[in-house]
């Protein structure tokens, strides 16, 4: 059984202007010990995918209109407030997007990371601090004993992102889920902290929800990857079936458009158009406006997320078709 | 250099650090930046990397004038920044923009995307006020956001979609010179594709100089003219943009450049990287000699008591390092 299952999730806005899809019928699983990549058009729905699982969303306007996502047995949209206390912030903990938004100004780095240890472990504070500060230390925060005392302002974005990262692994997750956690980072401390997942992973046998625009780092850190666009799952295979024969139109599309394998100073590729209106149902294809090989049957049929070979699905109906 | 636009002399910016609220105690200095001098010529691009925490941010403030300067000089078109009165500041303001690093602290939270992008237009009186929605629309079509969005706010839209907003104010005012810190870090390869070809754009065509602040080398490889390399509040290597990545001289750079994640898993999983040991210094307590040393693989007993200078090493490309041309072939 995985350890996180996740069918058919819809979370919607609902707002003065109209109901915004964020996420429209979503379906994954992530086994013990698995690093699932999860890549796609910024604006998809990769972390409303994640704040419905953790149960972060914003209650109104977000509601989740559907949906299961069942954690070691337990489905974390439909559980008992104390059985969701229980599991998020200690089995499961998530890595956000924007240190600032999750970090409180008006608190000490300190106290902000001996919190969950004193909320979820019998821990005294003064070993919390220890564990805190040894936990700041494996980041790559220099010194950790003088600066755990300092508040979120001063330190550097990279820094603070760093914080966060102690954070979520201070209280030794089962699963983590991680929203950019490196983008703020030059390559070195990202290499770092990519080392840290890997082995806090290979120690505790931690399970990782990883989401990047990095395509570099997904090749690098991901057993399997899925792609996401406007809401839905386009495509989802093993890294390198992914990266070697990717085959959903916009997949293809997001490969073609890494700047390393173009040219210096030459326009760079890009996908032409723009994301679609997620406000208004969408018959067929979501990417059909913007796609290349789009035909009538692209705009009437809503597609599905079939196999194409073991453990390699995708949504296309032209692809599913052997037509391209 | 031809026709310099800004020009940096010894800028230096330190933070004092305290502990305690009422009674403070002075724990130190943090010197975040420390003796930069750089030019930056009309129409160019220049690249900012570094290790995090290393003072490109602070740098980028210190140019628009958000934080003061501890020492030294930020020229703008002739006229002395630091010196300025806040009037002359007020007016260099429209100049020179900023894109922030943190698209979520940036954005008033309290401004839908029209009032952000209306606010610079009027206050700087830049278009008829009739033309103001018009213009609006327009920009946020140059960034690709459609313009259905501009009775949103902030919260309602994803990380990418709100640099995007950052990115069209800044453009609102036709600035001479954008400072960019980290614009295209949290979209997509495809958006980020979009920026970097917009940006790129009006660099050729309004002549338009850039200072692209990035982690990803590929993108500021791609972007950039010359790329200037900070470590620990000053740089340690400076020249054109494919030199530096292709030929990196400076032991950090070397490091930096190897650590570059390869969008090919099988490439990826079996390259040699230059780990570096040991943690990033805190620039509360920088080593002494060259700041790099404890965690250079090339360091030598000279390099733990000399500050290196930032000097030609080759054509176009200055480094600071005292060791550069021993260790130019390994
Ligand atoms: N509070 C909100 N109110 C209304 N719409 C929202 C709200 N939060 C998110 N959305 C919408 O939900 C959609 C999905 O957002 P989400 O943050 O999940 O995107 P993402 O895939 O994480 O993008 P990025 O890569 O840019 O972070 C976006 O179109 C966004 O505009
Ligand atoms: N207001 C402040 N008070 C005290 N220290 C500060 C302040 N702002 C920045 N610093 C310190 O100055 C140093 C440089 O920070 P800066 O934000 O410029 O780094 P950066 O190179 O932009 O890093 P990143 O890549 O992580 O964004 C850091 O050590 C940071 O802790
Ligand atoms: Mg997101
Ligand atoms: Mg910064």
């Amino acid at each position: 059984m995985p350890l996180l299952s996740v069918t058919d999730l819809r979370t919607y806005f609902h707002t003065r202007s109209g109901i915004y899809r964020a996420v429209d019928g979503v379906s994954f699983s992530v086994e013990r010990g698995e690093t699932l990549g999860i890549v796609g058009e910024s604006g998809s729905g990769k972390s409303v995918t994640c704040y419905s699982i953790i149960g972060l969303l914003p209650i109104p306007p977000a509601r989740i209109e559907s949906g299961t996502a069942f954690f070691d047995g337990t489905d974390l949209l439909h559980c008992t407030p104390a059985q969701a206390r229980a599991i998020r912030g200690k089995r499961v903990a998530m890595i956000f997007q924007d240190p600032m938004t999750s970090l409180n100004p008006y608190m000490r780095i300190s106290e902000q990371l001996i919190e969950p240890l004193l909320i979820h472990e019998k821990i005294t504070r003064h070993n919390a601090l220890a564990r805190a500060t040894a936990m700041l230390e494996s980041v790559g925060i220099n010194d950790a004993q003088k600066r755990i005392h300092l508040y979120p302002h001063e330190f550097s974005g990279g820094m603070r992102q760093r914080v966060m990262i102690a954070m979520a692994l201070i209280t030794k997750p089962e699963l983590l889920i991680a929203d950019e956690p490196t983008t703020a980072l030059d390559v070195t401390v990202q290499a770092q902290i990519l080392e840290l997942i890997k082995k806090m992973q290979r120690e505790l046998g931690m399970a990782v929800i990883f989401i990047t625009h990095d395509l570099g780092v997904v090749s690098g850190l991901c057993d399997r990857v899925q792609v996401m666009y406007a809401g839905r799952v386009v495509e989802a295979a093993d890294v390198r079936t992914l990266f070697h024969s990717p085959k959903h139109p916009y997949t293809r599309g997001l490969q073609r458009s890494i700047p390393s394998l173009q040219p210096k100073g030459a326009e760079l590729y890009t996908i032409a158009g723009l994301p679609p209106d997620v406000s208004k149902p969408l018959p067929g294809c979501a990417f059909a406006a913007r796609c290349e090989h789009a035909t009538a049957r692209c705009t009437a049929t809503t597609p599905a997320l079939i196999e194409l070979a073991s453990g390699h699905a995708q949504t296309c109906l032209r692809v599913q078709a052997g037509e391209i | 250099m031809a026709d310099p636009i800004l020009e940096l002399r010894d800028v230096r910016t330190h933070f004092p650090v305290t502990q305690g609220f009422l009674f403070k105690r002075d724990l130190g200095t943090v010197k975040a930046v420390d003796g930069v001098t750089l030019t930056l010529a009309r129409g160019e691009v220049l690249g900012l990397v570094g290790e995090s925490g290393c003072g490109k941010s602070t740098l980028a403030r210190t140019i628009v004038q958000l934080v003061p300067t501890t020492g030294g000089a930020v020229i703008l078109e002739g006229k002395n920044l630091t010196t300025g009165s806040t009037t002359e500041v007020h007016d260099i303001r429209r100049d020179l923009q900023m894109v922030f690093q943190d698209p979520y602290a940036s954005l008033n939270p309290r401004m839908t995307v029209y009032a952000t992008l209306a606010e610079p237009l009027l206050v700087h009186g830049v278009c008829p006020v009739a033309d103001v929605p018009a213009r609006v629309a327009e920009l946020m079509r140059i960034v690709g956001l459609a313009p259905r969005f501009m009775q949103k706010y902030p919260h309602e839209f994803s990380g990418g979609q709100r640099q995007r907003i950052a990115i069209a104010r800044a453009l609102a005012l036709e600035p001479k010179i954008i400072i960019a810190d980290e614009p295209v870090s949290a979209l997509d390869v495809s958006i980020q594709a979009q920026i970097l070809n917009l940006l790129a754009q009006l660099v050729r065509r309004m002549n338009l100089s850039l200072v692209f602040i990035a982690h990803d080398l590929s993108v500021v490889k791609h972007i950039s003219d010359r790329v200037a390399v900070m470590y620990l509040g000053k740089i340690v290597e400076l020249g054109r943009a494919a030199d530096i990545i292709e030929r990196p001289r400076h032991p950090y750079t070397r490091a930096l450049v190897s650590a570059i994640p390869t969008p090919d898993p099988d490439v990826e999983r079996t390259r040699q990287r230059i780990v570096l040991p040991g943690d990033p210094p805190s620039p509360m307590n920088p080593p002494v000699g060259c700041a790099f040393n404890p965690r250079c693989p090339h360091a030598k007993e000279i390099c733990k008591s000399s500050v290196p200078r930032l000097s030609s090493f080759e054509a176009d490309r200055e480094v600071a390092c005292v060791r550069v041309e021993e260790i130019a072939n390994l």
